[in-house]
């Protein structure tokens, strides 16, 4: 409690008004958002289970399937720290790479990166930098704020958002991101990924959850939401644990 | 969810940090579960009512505002809905019908000096008629608005809006009652709440309804959640500066009491990470 309480603290804002956090239009949405969907990666690296190499491959086939435009499909972090991601050399030579589709691996260090050998991703530098609530304590203000500093040096084109829900306050964070113009979003099919600072507590925002609001609004994604639930479903029942979107938790009825 | 006894409902400490509405129950079995409402002399009878914090009851009919009024209720408020179907399954009668109803009832409770709130439901959508035009939400908004209301929650009862439905709906109410009368009360089947309610601050609306721990599901979705967790609400309203006058911890408090009252595990995302760091 003690530690909530400081955490808390931090968060407050001295903020005048809420005229601080209205953008110019909330009409002034993206047309398109890309779906940058970690949930092989990031979501798995953080559940306590980890899922044999060929439901992995099976869950990022149906991601594919499901239309997602960019799939996070390892990471080559030392297996010692995370070995979860052991598989990543099995992994990615057995999923399927639909064409369009674009399968990042994270690379923390040069051996990684060796390991993963796309020399096209070195070439092509950093095209896009996401930017991570890692701890999931932001709030729509802060991210606001963080947004503006940053597009001062990177165009916003650029720019990708990473929220975690930890404190349910992903998609309004993510929401404002959209507002200032950011159209690409990182989010993991069921909100796999607890958060493992805090026991028990939920990690990323959850991609049919985003999915939804997307399409509530108008924006285009190219995701069959569907068939993102399906992989959901797939998921969480190859990992034994409830799926943290709600809107699958509503479109399930027990 | 199982019968709360009427001494937990009393015990209730958010009793002591809200300086805004608490709404205790409702008069009438039908809208809600009869059984766990039926103490709601009791409750009324038993709690603290502290200085400074309302207590509104729901009170569909004159009857319903009566029994009310006997208990002890300072303020009321009744339910309307912008969906015919969703009016006649939900209280049995025609929107026309319970508007005529609820004029009664408002009526009395001016001649009494007794505040009335009303309620819009399924102003996003409805479980049996699906879309629901912005027009329709306001010509029954204004009618509550115009009969005496001094304010109208707009609800989406089944959580399916969005940011561009919130905010299309809000600028039809909001033609004709202005945003100082209007609130909005999100559910989060969908996961769309925090994301709505943002939506309807930048418009400019500054009175929310939420539930402790986000107690209460969905109805027309087995196992779906339901409210938007009032902690989850004040951590965002606080992280943006918003002045809310509710102490955050004692909420959480009052939702772990609850929660085990009722052994159901907290929706409240912020509880969930706070009482496992």
């Amino acid at each position: 409690m003690a530690t909530m309480r400081k955490v808390l603290r931090r968060r407050m804002m001295v903020l005048a008004s809420l005229r601080a956090v209205s953008t110019s239009s909330a009409d002034t949405f993206p047309k398109q958002v890309k779906i940058v969907e970690v949930g092989a990666r990031d979501g798995l690296q953080n559940e306590k289970n980890i899922v044999p190499t060929p439901t992995k491959i099976k869950l990022i086939d149906m991601l594919s399937e499901a239309g997602l435009p960019v799939i996070e499909a390892t990471s080559f972090v030392s297996p010692k720290w995370v070995p979860q991601m052991a598989d990543n050399a099995e992994v990615l030579k057995g999923i399927q790479k639909f064409p369009g589709i674009n399968y990042p691996v994270l690379t923390p260090n040069i051996k990684g990166f060796q390991a993963a050998i796309t020399k096209k991703m070195y070439s092509m530098g950093c095209y896009e930098i996401s930017l991570g609530d890692t701890i999931g304590v932001g709030t729509p203000g802060i991210m606001k704020d963080m947004l503006s500093a940053v597009m001062y040096e990177v165009p916003v084109a650029a720019l990708a958002v990473h929220c975690h829900d930890t404190y349910g306050q992903a998609l309004a964070n993510t929401l404002m991101a959209l507002q200032m113009g950011v159209s690409v979003v990182d989010a993991s099919v069921a909100g796999l990924g607890g958060c493992p600072y805090a026991q028990g507590a939920s990690g990323n925002l959850a991609t049919e959850d985003l999915v939804y609001m997307l399409s509530g609004l108008g924006i285009h994604t190219g995701v069959n939401l569907q068939k993102l639930l399906e992989a959901g479903a797939f998921i969480c029942q190859a990992l034994n644990r409830k799926t943290c979107s709600k809107v699958a938790q509503a479109t399930c009825k027990l | 969810m199982g019968n709360v006894p009427s001494a937990v409902k009393h015990c209730l400490s958010y009793q002591q940090l809200l300086r805004e509405h608490l709404w205790i129950g409702d008069s009438v079995a039908g809208a809600l579960d009869p059984a766990q409402m039926a103490d709601h002399t009791e409750v009324m009878k038993g709690i603290h009512q502290y200085p400074g914090v309302r207590y509104p009851v729901l009170t569909p009919n004159l009857q319903g505002f009566h029994r009310a009024v006997a208990a002890g209720a300072t303020e009321i408020s009744v339910f309307g809905a912008a969906s015919e179907s969703f009016s006649k399954k939900n209280i049995n009668c025609s929107i026309e019908e319970s508007m005529e109803k609820f004029e009664e009832v408002v009526k009395s409770a001016r001649h009494m000096n007794i505040p009335a709130r009303g309620y819009v439901s399924c102003t996003l959508g409805c479980p049996y008629e699906g879309n629901i035009t912005p027009q329709k939400v306001t010509e029954v908004s204004k009618r509550l608005y115009g009969m005496g209301c001094y304010e109208i929650s707009l609800g989406d009862t089944i959580g399916v809006g969005t940011p561009g439905s919130m905010k299309r709906m809000l600028e039809s109410v909001m033609k004709e009652v202005p945003p100082s009368a209007l609130a909005v009360h999100c559910h989060d089947t969908y996961g769309q709440a925090l994301a709505n309610i943002l939506t309807a601050l930048q418009m400019g609306i500054n009175v929310v309804d939420s539930a402790v721990s986000g107690l209460g599901g969905c109805p027309y979705a087995k196992g779906a959640s339901g409210n938007v967790a009032t902690e989850d609400l004040i951590y965002m309203l606080n992280g943006l500066g918003l002045n809310t006058g509710v102490n955050i911890y004692k909420v959480m408090e009052a939702g772990d009491f609850i929660c085990k009252a009722v052994n159901k595990t907290t929706n409240s995302k912020v509880a969930q990470a706070s009482f496992n760091a």
